[in-house]
């Protein structure tokens, strides 16, 4: 169905008494990968005077004219253009319009490429530069959010309570059983650690003290806010970043309301509500998780279990873990719904800005538990 | 215009719940035409488009292409068949993890068997066709202007040498400038290569300046699919406020050269 093209150099024609370029057959995608070379080898070596002989051409599209046009060059088709008894007028047109585009169209100089040490060097720059400028947006960003919750505070008729109820279900409600279930399993763990170690020096009942404290002052706290940093902080930015994306935040600014209070207050609000409470129920389930650790495997029942408790563990410790809660919820909220302010465009945008937010939030509270524990130390609380 | 219909529809029926969009529609599209669709808002112009190209299951009816049911092909045969047409969508539709060569090099890689490298080069032809600026190519979608995204998404269209093109809503979005010389390159395109275009537009100018044939959607089927000026003729309410309002009589003022007729 198809003839294969062909392209004859004038060389091989010399003995006529005029030079002749013989061009016939498909010149189509099909053969563009077979034609290129010949093209780019026959290119350098055509000279001016050579007459271009098309009446055996076949099928031709926008592949094979851009060929043809590459090998007989701008100053040559316009003379075919012009006068060529062998193509038709549709295809002159064809091979003008392919012409002039690439015509003016000369291929990009790149770019020159750098030296290896350079580019680590200017990758270090970069990204240091890129931390102090998320840091100053998150400063910024956490302003904004202040100064507009004080400024709705004041004024009940704009607090958005049904934004507020959706959140609140969304990260709290729903995220009770995962919580629940981890933190249980977290506090058997640590039961048996504890088990396991102190049975050598014999003092396997303080056991109760060691799930004890770490549930109370550190692990329901940072446990259950890494679970929405991964959970909410992602759900926050994708939420805001495909609002951003498809110009919804640019329609909210425009009818003169405030993203902030529109979008990032409910936000914040939900999980400063949701986190601290959620917090509450990992201590409850770390501790019980514990608890039947302790009544399986070291025969201390339940009522033992909870005599030690009320003796031994002091309230200041739950107050430490809690007080932690909303500083995180709060910080995990601004990082989520920031991330989702930045995104452009794309939804690629939106699932990189997704991943750095629970990066970034996860980072935070890790970060501020570590000076938190080293202060609370210090100061023996 | 030789008379072998290339796209056959027949009876096509299409509904969503309780909202049918399309019943009993018939349509031909024949070889080397351009085929023009308006119709107004709602009215199923790009359900037909997508139900032509096998991206919806009609809910009644049946559609061939080149004598054959898409949907009723198996894997293989579907693609070969799929690889000749090229489709422009309402939003450009590019890969916004790709730049625009990549984009356009993609099929030539993955269906014709180019290297890389001759699949870059013969990109770079078609950024050019299209009347984009060099550099373009090697932006990201999100980088570019509305516009340039539509002309972006035709070089990657046209990148297979398709025999059919379907255009949806083209030149909405271009400056007349652009648009102008898109129905221009259409056109050349139409001629040179006997392209067969399905193109849904709501821009008259294009109707007048490019179309062979207007088919108008409207009452759920197609009214009357004709020379322009036979459907500009129909005695139907919509069609005439179409044609014969204010913007009607501008583009066929433009088109003609002289005043409207009515």
């Amino acid at each position: 169905m198809s003839t294969a093209p062909y392209l004859q150099s004038p060389a091989a024609t010399a003995s006529h008494t005029e030079a002749r370029l013989r061009i016939g057959g498909d010149w189509t995608l099909a053969h563009y990968a077979q034609l290129l070379p010949q093209v780019d080898a026959l290119r350098s070596q055509l000279d001016a005077e050579v007459r271009v002989d098309l009446s055996d051409l076949g099928a031709l599209d926008t592949a094979g004219a851009a060929l043809l046009v590459e090998l007989l060059g701008a100053g040559r088709l316009a003379e075919l253009a012009a006068d060529a008894p062998d193509l038709s007028r549709e295809r002159r047109a064809l091979l003008q319009t392919i012409g002039q585009a690439m015509a003016d169209n000369e291929a990009p100089a790149h770019a020159k490429a750098g030296s290896a040490l350079g580019d680590v060097f200017a990758h270090i720059g970069e990204a240091t530069l890129t931390i102090w400028q998320h840091l100053v947006a998150l400063l910024g960003f956490i302003g904004l959010t202040l100064s507009t919750l004080v400024s709705v505070l004041l004024r009940p008729k704009r607090w958005r309570l049904t934004a507020l109820a959706a959140h609140l279900e969304q990260t709290g409600l729903n995220a009770v059983p995962i919580v629940a279930l981890l933190t249980f399993l977290v506090g058997a763990v640590v039961a048996f650690l504890g088990a396991t170690v102190l049975a050598d020096f014999g003092a396997s009942i303080y056991t109760v003290d060691l799930v004890a404290f770490s549930f109370l002052r550190e692990f329901g706290v940072l446990l259950t806010a890494i679970l929405m940093a991964g959970r909410t902080a992602s759900a926050f930015t994708a939420q805001i970043g495909s609002m951003k994306a498809n110009e919804e935040i640019d329609a909210i600014r425009t009818l003169g309301l405030s993203p902030i209070e529109l979008l990032v207050l409910p936000r914040v609000f939900a999980l400063l509500l949701a986190l601290p409470m959620l917090t509450f129920v990992a201590m409850l389930s770390g501790i019980f998780g514990g608890a039947v650790v302790c009544a399986l495997t070291l025969d201390i029942p339940l009522v033992r279990f909870l005599a030690i408790l009320q003796e031994d563990i002091g309230l200041n410790h739950f107050l430490v873990g809690m007080l932690k809660a909303p500083i995180f919820a709060f910080l995990i909220a601004v990082i989520g719904c920031l991330e989702g302010f930045k995104v452009s465009g794309s939804a690629q945008s939106v699932g990189e800005h997704t991943t750095s937010a629970v990066v970034q939030s996860i980072f935070v509270v890790i970060l501020l538990d570590a000076i938190a524990a080293l202060f609370l130390m210090e100061m023996g609380w | 215009m030789s008379g072998e219909a290339i796209i056959e529809v027949r009876d096509l029926g299409n509904r969503f719940g309780a909202q049918v969009v399309h019943e009993h529609l018939n349509l031909d599209l024949y070889r080397g035409e351009v085929l023009g669709v308006v119709g107004g808002s709602g009215t199923g112009k790009s359900v037909l488009l997508r139900s032509i190209v096998g991206l919806r299951e009609p809910s009644a009816g049946r559609i061939t292409v080149f004598g054959e049911d898409l949907l009723s092909l198996s894997g293989e045969r579907r693609s070969l068949l799929e690889r000749r047409f090229g489709v422009l969508y309402q939003r450009g539709a590019l890969f916004s993890s790709l730049t625009v060569l990549e984009n356009i090099a993609l099929p030539l890689i993955e269906h014709a068997k180019l290297s890389r490298e001759a699949a870059e080069r013969l990109a770079r032809v078609k950024v050019a066709l299209v009347g984009l600026p060099s550099n373009a190519g090697d932006k990201y979608p999100t980088e570019l202007s509305g516009g340039m995204v539509k002309r972006a998404a035709l070089a990657r269209a046209l990148a297979l040498e398709p025999d059919i093109l379907f255009l949806d809503e083209p030149t909405a979005g271009l400056d007349p400038i652009g648009a102008a010389a898109f129905d221009q390159l259409i056109g050349t395109l139409r001629d040179a290569l006997g392209l067969s275009v399905f193109l849904v537009t709501h821009d008259l100018d294009t109707l007048y300046s490019l179309c062979d044939r207007v088919a108008v959607l409207a009452r759920k089927q197609v009214l009357v699919a004709d020379r322009l000026d036979v459907v500009a003729d129909t005695d139907d309410a919509w069609i005439r406020e179409y044609f014969h309002g204010p913007r009607g009589r501008a583009a066929t003022q433009a088109a003609t050269g002289v005043p409207g007729s009515s």
